[in-house]
């Protein structure tokens, strides 16, 4: 394979497992990763949780500046993807030395997300957790007791809402949904860490959108004002598409790839958040944004690129939220239609036409793992099933 | 400074050196060792962590808490009694020296 190169677009956790793991798989070419941000990779997760309590920026970092080096991966930090020329097979990128052309004979499009910004008037004002730049300074404004609001009520609003309360800090967190979390959880979990909010001190302001940020205030829609002096943004995201569409490659909610997670230019690859897959489940497209979905990806593509492994995508998804002491764990995805079954305290089956899809657990790993070995086969499973795994 | 052993299945050690409060598996990682994965960033969420405890150190390392126990049923080799997930063995003093055997596979 000498002469043969890869380009990594995105240096997120799963641009940098594409760049281990076609390593591991004893590819030989040049590998070549290319990240937005200055510094080393880094672990997002922890950013809206551990991070903010401790401030370890060192202990976020994936892989040492000597990795980079030993396993001969080019990696160009504060660089970004400008233009990709299929027919010629390179990429433009610009960074700290100016523009350069990088050949390919596969590419990797791991370009991920960045935050939805909802038409609110004054959202400039708002701050957001993405990247740990914003995190650094996010960490520096919770240095003293503040009022704060937070606009959007889904894992990582929720998650600061409850670091924010530990250090003091008086929150509130509004949603336009008339329930936290209802793109990823049931309604009964969702009840279930409404509860755990009031009772940690945070006001919930459910089905009323924000429509202005103002230097004191957010404004809801039905009139009301919420005091803030600190605004967090965490209503969402969007796929970063553009460089794929301007090349042309289809792109929808992401950009779009078969079972093999190829784009319609097969020389091109996607992964993780940016990345819109056929569900192994539905076979209907389908966008994560998990660190289990970047990074099975990135392994399933380093096969067939290093070694031709010809497997089609059939991960389990999986998915975490560290809430204060409440551990919320899904295994499997439940898509917006499916039915729910509240099995014991804690315990949330979910259903579909083909049977059970998802486990939701809080504080209960034992049967999180369970559901996961159940789910993982594939097979269709029910109810009972799952009843049989919880009494072993 | 605090030294930690690794040894691989085939019986290759390697000594790395850790920062006090660090943990077992974010030492592995900052390093670059091959065998240690930590997906989760030591969140105790994914068991690609997983190592073996030597006998000679059981005592220091202390028990598993019943998170990491329920966790460990996930880990891709046998769990034995020696079984930890390396992200929860933080790193003293008192460990300096301490040895460890990694699995097979973590995946």
């Amino acid at each position: 394979m000498n002469g043969q190169s890869v380009v990594i677009i995105g240096a997120g956790q799963g641009g940098l497992q594409a760049a281990v793991s076609l390593r591991q798989n004893g590819y030989q070419g040049a590998v070549t990763l290319v990240g937005g941000e200055p510094g080393l990779p880094y672990q997002r997760p922890p950013l809206s949780k551990a991070y903010l309590l401790d401030g370890r920026a060192e202990a976020l970092v994936l892989r040492p500046e000597s990795f980079f080096a030993s396993k001969q991966v080019t990696y160009l930090p504060g660089t970004w993807a400008e233009r990709i020329d299929r027919a010629a097979r390179r990429v433009r990128v610009r960074g700290p030395e100016g523009e350069q052309d990088l050949p390919y004979d596969d590419l990797i499009l791991a370009t991920g997300t960045r935050n939805l910004r909802p038409p609110i008037d004054g959202l400039e004002r708002a701050h957001d957790l993405r990247t740990l730049a914003d995190a650094a300074a996010l960490s520096a404004a919770l240095a003293r007791p503040r009022q704060i609001a937070v606009i959007g009520g889904g894992f990582i609003g929720l998650e600061f809402a409850a670091v924010a309360r530990k250090l003091g800090h008086a929150v509130s967190v509004i949603e336009a949904a008339p329930r936290l979390m209802s793109r990823a959880v049931s309604a009964a979990m969702s009840r279930h860490f409404e509860e755990y909010h009031r009772a940690l001190g945070v006001v919930l302001h459910l089905g009323v959108p924000a429509v202005h940020v103002g230097a004191q205030a957010v404004g809801l829609a039905d009139g009301r004002e919420v005091a803030a002096e600190f605004v967090l943004l965490a209503a969402g995201v969007r796929p970063n598409v553009e460089l794929a569409e301007a090349a042309g490659l289809a792109t929808g909610n992401g950009v779009i790839v078969d079972a093999a997670l190829r784009c319609s230019d097969p020389a091109i690859s996607a992964l993780g958040d940016c990345a819109s897959f056929p569900d192994p489940r539905s076979g209907r497209l389908l966008r994560l944004e998990s660190v289990q979905a970047a990074t099975d990806h990135a392994r399933l593509i380093a096969a067939r690129i290093a070694l031709g492994a010809g497997a089609d995508y059939a991960a389990l998804p999986w998915f975490w939220s560290d809430q204060g002491d409440q551990k919320l764990q899904i295994a499997g995805y439940a898509g917006p239609e499916a039915e729910e079954e509240t099995v014991a305290e804690g315990i949330v089956a979910r259903f579909d036409s083909h049977g059970l899809a998802a486990v939701e657990t809080v504080n209960n790993a034992r049967i999180h793992m369970k559901a996961r070995r159940l789910l993982a086969s594939g097979a269709p499973v029910d109810l009972a099933d799952l009843g049989e795994v919880i009494a072993a | 400074m605090i030294k930690v052993t690794y040894v691989a299945p085939d019986g290759t050690a390697t000594t790395l050196e850790a920062e006090p409060g660090s943990s077992v598996m974010q030492t592995a990682v900052a390093n670059d060792l091959d065998g240690i994965v930590g997906e989760c960033g030591g969140a105790m969420m994914c068991a690609t962590c997983h190592c073996y405890v030597d006998p000679a150190w059981q005592d220091r390392t202390g028990a598993r808490s019943s998170d990491e126990e329920e966790m460990l049923e996930g880990a891709a080799t046998e769990v034995t009694e020696a079984s930890r997930l390396s992200c929860q063995i933080r790193l003293d003093p008192a460990l300096d020296g301490l040895v460890v055997h990694l699995p097979e596979e973590q995946h």
